[in-house]
This record gives structure tokens, C-alpha cells and sequence, in this order.
């Protein structure tokens, strides 16, 4: 049967303007309101945490019991000496507050790098090499699934002793599993790719081919996890050390904030509204820029 | 079927197992019991006369192998702090633990479901700006404030529900919309993706070809297999909640599971950690071990094929 | 023409907004087809063959817009009715094949649950005579144990017979007009044959009228009885089969028909034809001849206003110079 071979062209093709790639990512980029909402409020954040000697009215950590549980500003008895007021035992709110980002952000990051290594390794493993090893960190993924994070790492915590160093050891031992579960279908999609085969017929080593075609390839979406893993990662940290078992006092952990807060929170709201207010716009930028870096650079994903 | 079946559940099995080793060995490889036991201002005497009596002092393997086999004839041997059998303790907390999660899941399936399938038909609309806008808030909110805030606002500035306890059914409203309001933005997300990419399917323009009503077209046709990949999910969610729960009854002094492994792990209470990690273990497992199989029942290319 | 034709389409656009700007995709495209008889539209991709064709079942997505001067169905105003009425017809008198067999069945449901569902809709009937009526069709479009088949769910037929459960869909309530919308694209070759032939003896058989949507100037010989040529959103020539194709008037469809070999007059090794250049935008106002920046005979005059012009038996041609016009 013959057929009537006219060039297929997309009537779309035409409208659309041609621009280079990173042109594209870029005025996407410019476009999307999440991504410049999240990463401008998240880039205040990490400002604000980097410079907390410089900008932090009073030290976190003096206590001054004469002045105990001072309400805010907006209060009618507070003042502007202590703007979100002060704690049960007179410490600067805003002062702890700023450097409470300080831990939200080194546990975020941290525990992100270091389940992301971990998770991106057994991924890119069981992508690759698939067959056996496949099954095996597949299994491994299943497992570390079926047990319960909040409990284990409050058991671990508990035994070892809560400390900064142990809950980001803690999560980061912990929260690998999406790493592997995203970075291993990536991997398998793009060593199906006829690149990666052409890589090995050429002689390129397994390391080669990892690093330079399956890295890159799978940048996008490690990006995407690791702002969602810093997200969970801060939220978990919150929750530890809220039921006690995480960061130890004094330190000025948000969680542990509204933990110390508790007791008085009948009588002064605001002692666990703030602090829950400021993890949430924390947690809240880091999703809305991961959301958007995902929007920008795979917008066929999303819906 | 039932060879996916049966695989399926051999995994699982396979799986429990492992979960069993690496609880035990977890909790006995990064810290020393009894110096946790005996507490910090105990003498090297008194430690090591408790590593006798817990037989801690035993090889770990001998240990491990004796606990195993107890763990599968549900004995988890005694607890250290409340003076009674692990098995009969987990026994008095569990019912109110599955009851938390159950209606918590419940509770996000009956407002995610709708929300995302709604957000899906009126697409771009004010509905579905609104269903995104909370699910992005749920997923930011940490759940122990959420119950928090939710109890200022009920229970004290309200007043209409009771912050703390577990004695009415007036009780678990706040506790479970704190713990559903955790899973529901998953499950509306993957309602309103799936909704999204079933209706674009030319099979629902062939229903609409037959002349069908909207309804049947939706509910017939699109819901069915926007659903079946939210089964999966939301026997996820449910071990996450289950998981959840430690905190959620805590903020509310029920006494459920999550309580009870609060209470061990603050109390260096092994034991019943141990039972507790293997036991939501293994829920999560069978949870989702249901799902595959109802997803398989549900869709016919993995019942038939 | 003698009768009344039964489906008559006059000045039909479809309009896609894309964000401020509007896709003029098809533009003032008017046709009759009578009872009994095959009307193939032909076109390249993006031609806008397949919107028309869901344009007559109200069927298009919902941000695009539909507009026509008169579009009527055995003396039924499609224009004006409602959406219920319309879901009337649809399933009932109005039928539609589609391209791809593999999706266009729901994966969750038996084959005879969606046979049926139809019947059930539009007839006051049973289930039992529903069932037996699938039956009866399955074996119709030449399917054996038609029985087994109702039980079975789609992913376990293959493309071919899907395409034949598709077409026994159709006929379920004996509709008075088959849309079929590329129905053996996706096939193999025999297959494609043997529903093409299906089509046609059915056709024979209950005297329904079809509108074959297709690509494939093979498929438009063998069945159609006229032919509608569509170019970048325009009917540019239609006319009867048989004179269309022994001396076609438009440029475009000459230049079409140059791309088939043809057994006795194209030598071996001989170049076959091809179109040199690309669809013009549609996006903004459109004007003229869309063909002009392609056609070999284009003059400054063909920017301006192109009219219809009907000729011979029946033709029509949207072209300044289009042969045997006069």
C-alpha cells in the first residue's frame, strides 16, 4: 500500500520562537512564581543565618529570669527591646530564632549530602548494573521503607545520646531511600538511551560512563530530591528534638523551642507560634523551590 | 495471580525477617545497654551486674537467636520499666493506635480523593489553585505544630473539643485530622496527577463518543484508574502514619503504641522499642502487601496477565 | 445530488487560543455527505482533518472553539442543540472509530461491558439482548468465538482486534453516520486491508454513511466514493474520486498525488514528486491561499482573496488557476 509521504509539520513549530536552552531555563525560570518565591525567601534565610552575630539584637543563650516570657511586639506589653518577646527563662526570641536557622539549615543540608551519597550510590548501582545487584538494593530499599524513621531515629538518638552530630548522622543514614528510588529509574531510562550504548562501544570505562553521561543526565532530579530530603530532614529534626531526643538544650533548635514552650503555650501562644511559623516558611521556600526547579527543567512531569 | 501472589508474599516474609535483624542489631550496636540501663551515675559494679541479669553479657549472636526465636512465638520478654510482659503491654495499646491510624487515613482518603479529583476536572481554576495551595502547606506544616495549633484554636480559644486524653470519641477528632492532614497532600497530588493523565486517555474520549453522561464517564471510566496507583499509596502513608503516631499521641497524651515506644525509648526500655520497631515493621509490610494485592485484583492486565 | 445530504458542514473554523495569541486551525470548510456514501478527508499531520472530524461530535477539548455558518445532521441543527441532546446522538446515530486501538479502550473494563454500554444507554433495553447483540456484531466484524471474547479485557487482544471491537462499538445502535478517524494507522498492513474491506462491506450491507479521515491516498482509492483535500486548516479541493484523482485542479493535490508511484506510469528509477517548503503559520490573521509559499504556480494575486470555485461534476477547488475549471 502506498503512502503519501508530505512532510509532518507541527503547525506549532512555527509559533513558537527558537531560543537557545538556556535562554528557555532561564525566562522559565523568571516566569514561575514558586521558584522565585521559594528561592528568594530561602536565600533571606541562609542570609540571615549566616550573619546571626551581626544581626541577632541579644545573645540566644543569656538568661536574665527578671525578664521571663515577655510577649512580643504586637502585644500591648511588649516592647521593641525584645521583639518577639523572651522565654521561660528570659532569653532574646528573635535572637534564638535567628540562630535556630543555623541548625534547621546545617541539618538540612548535611543530612541531604549525606543520604544523597549514599542513596545516589545504591541507585546508580542497581540502575546500571541491574540483574542481581538490582534486586538486591531494591530489596534494601523495601526494608529500610517498612521501618518506621521517627522511631528508629528516636531509639538511636535516645541510646547514643542526642546530640547535633548524631541526629544529622541519624537522618542521613536514614532518609536515602527516594535518592535511590528516583536516581535508580533515571539511571535505567537513560542506560536504555543509545548514547550510553555507543559510550560502551567506544571503550569508555563504567566509572567514565557514570560520571560523565549518567551524572549529569540525572542532575535535574537529584536537585529535586535533595530540596525535598532537606525539607523531611528539617521537619524530622524539629520533631526529635521536640519530643525531647534530638538537638539538647540550650541550643536554639526550632523544634526544641516549641517544645520548651509547651507548658506555657495556654497562656502564651505565641511561645510556639513563632517558632512553628518559622520552620513552616523554611520548609514551605525549600518545597516551593524545589517544585520549581522541577517545573523548570522537566515541565513534561508536571501537571 | 497467584503466583504474584505468593511471590509477593514471600518477599514480604523475606523482608520482616530483615527488618527483625536490623532492629535487633541497631539497638544493640550503637550504644551499650546496660550502661544506658543503669542510668549515668551508676557504678561499674552495678553495670556490670545488670549486663548479667538483662544477659547482655552473652554473645550478641546467642542473644539475637534467643530473642528471635521468642519474637516469633510473640514473646518479647519483659519490660524494664513497667513491670510486665511486652507482648501483653503492646496487647492494651495497640487497638488505639489502629484506630487512630485507621480514621486518620480514612479522614485524608475522604478529603483528598474529592479535592483531587475536583482540582483535576476544574483544572486551573480557583478550586484547583486552592486544593495546591493545601497541599503545599500540609507538607511544610511539622505535625507536632499542627496539633499544637490545632488545640489553641479547638481546645482553648474555642473550646469545643478536649485538648488531651482519649476517654470520648470527642477525643480522637483533633488527633486524627492532626495525623490525616499528614498523608492527605500525597494522596491529593496523586489523585488529581492521575485524574489528570486518565482523562487525557483516548479511551475516556471513546466513552464520551458513546454518548455517555459526564458522570459515568468520570466515575465509571476516569475515577477507576486515577484510583488504582492511590491504593499503593495510601498504604504508604498508613505506615507513615503509623510512625506518625509517636508524636500525634504524645502531643495528646493518648495512650496508643506511639506513646508507649515514647515512654520506653526516653526510659532506655529495649525491649519494648524492639517489639515496637518489629511490630510497625510488619504492619507496614502487610499494609502494603494488601495494597498490591487489591491493586492487582483492581486492575486486570496484573489479574489476568 | 438528488436527496437531502445527511450530514451537511458549511464555513466550519476552529479556533486554539495559545495564550493571547489564537491558532486559526481550521478555516471555512464546508461538505455534505449523503447516506450510503464514503467521504475521505485527506491530509498531511496538523492539517486539521482529525479536529474537523471531532468537531462534528461536539467531542473537541474544551478550550478550543467551534463556529460554523450551518452544520446540521439529518435535518438537526448541531449548532444549537444541547449538550444532553447532543449526547443523544452521539453513540446513537453518530459514530466514531479512532486512530489508536491500543488506548481507546478502558483497560479496567471487559470487552462486553463496553460493547454494551452504549446500547444500554441509548435503547430501552436488557442486558441479556445487549449481550446477545455484541455478540452478533463481534462475529459480524469477523471475530471468532465472540463469546470468550466478551469476558476478555482489552490488553489481552491485539491491535487488530481491537480495532475490529472498536468498529462492532460503533454499530451497536446501527448509527446513520461512521466517523472513522484514521482507523488502520496503527496497524499492520494486512490488517489494514482487511478492515478497510470490513468497512466497506458493512457499509454496503446497512447503508451508513462514512467520513474516513486519513493520510494514506492508498486507502482514499480503494474506498472513497468523494474525497475533501485539506491543507493547513482548508479544504483547498473536493469533488467525486474517480475525476479527482484522473485530473486534480489544485496544486497541492497534484503535488500529492506526484509523491505515489504509480504501477505503468512511473518508470523505475524515476524521482517521485515532493513538496519543497514548510505549512505557513497559522497563528494571527490568515490570508490568501495558505498553499502560495509552496506552489510552484503562485502569483502576487494569490495573497488576496481566494474564492471557491465549483466546476464539472460536482468539484470544487479553493485556487486562482486550478485546471479545468473552465
Amino acid at each position: 500500500m502506498s503512502e503519501a509521504s508530505v512532510a509532518a509539520a507541527d503547525p506549532l513549530a512555527e509559533v513558537l520562537p527558537r531560543i537557545s536552552p538556556f535562554a528557555r531555563f532561564l525566562r522559565r525560570a523568571l516566569g514561575h512564581n514558586g521558584l522565585l518565591i521559594g528561592g528568594g525567601v530561602l536565600a533571606a534565610i541562609v542570609l540571615m543565618a549566616l550573619a546571626a552575630p551581626l544581626i541577632a539584637p541579644h545573645d540566644p543563650y543569656a538568661q536574665d529570669v527578671a525578664r521571663r516570657l515577655i510577649p512580643p511586639v504586637w502585644d500591648a506589653k511588649g516592647g521593641w527591646d525584645h521583639v518577639f518577646g523572651t522565654d521561660k527563662l528570659g532569653r532574646d526570641y528573635l535572637s534564638r530564632l535567628i540562630y535556630g536557622a543555623r541548625i534547621s539549615l546545617m541539618i538540612g543540608c548535611l543530612a541531604a549530602a549525606i543520604s544523597g551519597v549514599i542513596g545516589t550510590t545504591l541507585g546508580v548501582a542497581a540502575g546500571y548494573f541491574g540483574g542481581r545487584v538490582d534486586a538486591a538494593i531494591s530489596y534494601l530499599i523495601t526494608t529500610r521503607l517498612s521501618m518506621p524513621v521517627v522511631l528508629v531515629a528516636l531509639a538511636v538518638a535516645s541510646l547514643v545520646g542526642g546530640s547535633l552530630n548524631i541526629v544529622i548522622l541519624v537522618l542521613g543514614f536514614l532518609l536515602w531511600d527516594r535518592f535511590a528510588v528516583v536516581t535508580r529509574v533515571a539511571t535505567q531510562q537513560i542506560c536504555h538511551a543509545e548514547y550510553i550504548a555507543a559510550a560502551r562501544c567506544i571503550g569508555c570505562s563504567t566509572w567514565r560512563i557514570v560520571f560523565s553521561e549518567i551524572l549529569p543526565n540525572i542532575l535535574n532530579a537529584l536537585i529535586v530530591v535533595a530540596t525535598l530530603e532537606m525539607a523531611h530532614a528539617i521537619l524530622l529534626e524539629a520533631t526529635l528534638s521536640f519530643l525531647g531526643l534530638g538537638v539538647p538544650p540550650p541550643e536554639p533548635s526550632w523544634g526544641l523551642m516549641i517544645a520548651e514552650g509547651k507548658s506555657y503555650m495556654f497562656f502564651k501562644p505565641w511561645v510556639i507560634v513563632i517558632p512553628g511559623v518559622a520552620l513552616l516558611v523554611l520548609v514551605l521556600a525549600i518545597n516551593l523551590l524545589g517544585d520549581g526547579v522541577r517545573d523548570v527543567t522537566a515541565p513534561e512531569n508536571r501537571n | 495471580m497467584l503466583r504474584f501472589a505468593l511471590r509477593r508474599i514471600g518477599v514480604a516474609v523475606c523482608v520482616a525477617f530483615t527488618v527483625a535483624v536490623f532492629s535487633f542489631f541497631l539497638l544493640h550496636l550503637s550504644g551499650d545497654l546496660a550502661t544506658a540501663i543503669a542510668g549515668p551515675e551508676s557504678s561499674a559494679e552495678q553495670i556490670a551486674q545488670i549486663r548479667v541479669e538483662y544477659g547482655l553479657d552473652r554473645p550478641i549472636m546467642a542473644q539475637f537467636i534467643d530473642w528471635l526465636v521468642r519474637a516469633l512465638h510473640f514473646d518479647f520478654g519483659r519490660s524494664f520499666y513497667f513491670q510486665d510482659q511486652v507482648t501483653t503491654l503492646i496487647a492494651g495499646r495497640l487497638g488505639v493506635t489502629m484506630a487512630l491510624g485507621g480514621m486518620a487515613l480514612g479522614f485524608a482518603l475522604l478529603v483528598a480523593i474529592p479535592l483531587g479529583v475536583v482540582a483535576a476536572i476544574r483544572r486551573d481554576t480557583w478550586i484547583d489553585r486552592s486544593a495546591l495551595m493545601i497541599s503545599v502547606f500540609g507538607q511544610a506544616m511539622p505535625s507536632f505544630w499542627f496539633a499544637l495549633t490545632l488545640v489553641l484554636i479547638f481546645s482553648v480559644k474555642l473550646r469545643w473539643l478536649p485538648a488531651s486524653g482519649g476517654a470520648t470519641w470527642k477525643h480522637m477528632i483533633l488527633p486524627v485530622v492532626a495525623l490525616g492532614t499528614y498523608a492527605m497532600p500525597a494522596i491529593m497530588r496523586l489523585t488529581r496527577n492521575g485524574m489528570l493523565d486518565v482523562l487525557a486517555a483516548d479511551y475516556i474520549r471513546t466513552a464520551r463518543a458513546k454518548g455517555l453522561s459526564t458522570a459515568v464517564v468520570l466515575f465509571k471510566h476516569a475515577l477507576r484508574n486515577a484510583v488504582i496507583p492511590v491504593v499503593g499509596l495510601a498504604a504508604v502513608q498508613l505506615g507513615f502514619m503509623l510512625g506518625g503516631s509517636i508524636v500525634i499521641e504524645t502531643v495528646f497524651s493518648l495512650h496508643g503504641l506511639g506513646h508507649l515506644a515514647w515512654e520506653a525509648i526516653s526510659r532506655n526500655d529495649y525491649p519494648v522499642v524492639q517489639a515496637v520497631v518489629l511490630l510497625l515493621s510488619v504492619v507496614y509490610i502487610l499494609v502494603t502487601l494488601a495494597a498490591d494485592l487489591l491493586n492487582a485484583a483492581l486492575d486486570p492486565r496484573m489479574r489476568t496477565g | 445530488m438528488t436527496a437531502a445530504p445527511l450530514l451537511s458542514v458549511s464555513d466550519l473554523t476552529i479556533d486554539i487560543p495559545l495564550g493571547g495569541r489564537t491558532l486559526h486551525a481550521v478555516r471555512g470548510v464546508s461538505f455534505e455527505v449523503s447516506r450510503g456514501e464514503t467521504l475521505c478527508i485527506v491530509g498531511e499531520s496538523g492539517s486539521g482533518k482529525s479536529l474537523t472530524s471531532l468537531a462534528l461530535m461536539n467531542l473537541l477539548p474544551g478550550r478550543l472553539k467551534r463556529a460554523a455558518a450551518a452544520m446540521s445532521f439529518d435535518g438537526i441543527d448541531l449548532l444549537s442543540i444541547p449538550e444532553r441532546r447532543m449526547s443523544d446522538l452521539r453513540g446513537d446515530r453518530m459514530a466514531m472509530i479512532f486512530q489508536e486501538p491500543m488506548t481507546s479502550l478502558n483497560p479496567a473494563y471487559t470487552i462486553g461491558n463496553q460493547l454494551t454500554e452504549a446500547f444500554l444507554r441509548h435503547r430501552k433495553t436488557t442486558r441479556k439482548e445487549a449481550f446477545g447483540r455484541a455478540v452478533y456484531l463481534l462475529e459480524k466484524v469477523g471475530i471468532t468465538a465472540a463469546d470468550r471474547r466478551m469476558k476478555q479485557y482489552p490488553h489481552q487482544l491485539s491491535g487488530g482486534l481491537r480495532q475490529r471491537v472498536m468498529i462492532a462499538m460503533a454499530l451497536m445502535c446501527e448509527p446513520d453516520l461512521l466517523i472513522a478517524d484514521e482507523p488502520t494507522t496503527a496497524l499492520d498492513v494486512t490488517i489494514q486491508a482487511q478492515i478497510l474491506l470490513l468497512l466497506k462491506d458493512l457499509q454496503k450491507e446497512l447503508g451508513i454513511a462514512i467520513i474516513l479521515i486519513t493520510h494514506d491516498l492508498g486507502v482514499v482509492a480503494r474506498i472513497a466514493d468523494r474525497v475533501a483535500v485539506m491543507y493547513a486548516g482548508e479544504l483547498v479541493e473536493s469533488g467525486p474520486a474517480a475525476p479527482l484523482f484522473q485530473s486534480p485542479a489544485h496544486p497541492y493535490t497534484r503535488g500529492l498525488l506526484e509523491c505515489i508511484p504509480q504501477p505503468g506510469k512511473t518508470r523505475p528509477g524515476e524521482p517521485l514528486g515532493s513538496i519543497p517548503g514548510l505549512v505557513p503559520s497559522l497563528t494571527g490573521r490568515v490570508s490568501g491561499c495558505v498553499f502560495r509559499n509552496r506552489c510552484p504556480r503562485a502569483e502576487e494575486a494569490c495573497s488576496g482573496e481566494v474564492p471557491v470555485v465549483a466546476f464539472g461534476d460536482a468539484r470544487r477547488v479553493r485556487c486562482l488557476f486550478a485546471e479545468g475549471v473552465r
